[in-house]
């Protein structure tokens, strides 16, 4: 129950930021400096945080996506469908944490 | 068979009727959709875990993109391609998990018309845009000075 609600709001999360993503993207076509000055703002700290957390929601996303195929598709997905929440659960903490290290200390190294 | 045996849920029974599917047009989209989103969900999360492992962790991670950044990455079919795959799977997933979240929640024949014409409309612009932004770029744009790539001619 958790694990679907936890999977439809990551899902609208990242398909906000995705459209708003291909748009700032898009920036490329208009001029190089227009394109840096808006990439720019993902540089700060506090969109720094804003990424952390959307790359949790992928990463969320996508270990609970494989986890709804395993039960549709396995044979013995449903029985084991709890043992599988907690595999993401730990897999999506074995991700994060490397993650967060790297790319907190990049973006608050200061360059 | 002793009478008291209950026979198996899709039997033929007068007790159990011939089950049926319902083989409209209809069911055949969701069953589309449906599979749809495992397909494209697997190969997403190795486009997208790409993505994002090329783009924050190597070299200097978010702080490395610039315009001569995503220029030097679509001077290459390779990223040209995986960008396109990458969008155009992404928007029609999402489009599609949008979708079945409006048709959950929106109670009003209106309102959930109205709320997909717009992720439709919304969508449609999206991916072609996206599109045309990776086909057209122009690595080295005439006139522009900062952030180039460095394989740009010296202007």
């Amino acid at each position: 129950m958790w694990s679907w609600v936890g999977h439809r709001i990551t899902g609208v999360v990242i398909f906000v930021f995705l459209l708003v993503h291909v748009l700032d993207t898009s920036l490329v076509r208009v001029s190089p400096e227009a394109y840096t000055a808006v990439i720019g703002a993902y540089k700060n700290p506090i969109m720094g945080l804003g990424e952390a957390a959307l790359v949790a929601a992928i990463v969320f996303h996508a270990f609970n996506g494989l986890r709804i195929i395993a039960i549709d598709f396995w044979k013995k997905g449903p029985k084991y469908q709890r043992q599988m929440l907690w595999t993401v659960l730990i897999a999506w903490a074995v991700v994060m944490i490397p993650f967060l290290i790297r790319h907190l200390s990049i973006v608050f190294g200061g360059h | 068979m002793s009478s008291n045996v209950i026979a198996s849920p899709r039997s033929n029974s007068a007790q159990s009727p011939q089950y049926k599917r319902n083989k409209s047009a209809h069911s055949s989209f969701e069953m589309t959709a449906w599979l749809f989103m495992r397909v494209s969900g697997v190969v997403l999360v190795v486009l997208i875990f790409g993505h994002l492992f090329v783009n924050l962790m190597l070299g200097d991670g978010i702080h490395a993109i610039d315009f001569g950044f995503v220029a030097g990455k679509w001077s290459s079919p390779f990223w040209q391609w995986w960008d396109l795959v990458m969008l155009w799977l992404a928007m029609l997933h999402g489009t599609n998990g949008v979708r079945t979240i409006i048709n959950d929640y929106a109670e009003r024949n209106g309102t959930r018309m109205t709320l997909k014409t717009v992720l439709y409309a919304a969508a449609v612009v999206i991916i072609v845009l996206g599109t045309l932004v990776i086909f057209t770029f122009d690595p080295c744009p005439a006139g522009a000075v900062i952030d180039l790539p460095s394989f740009c001619p010296v202007p």
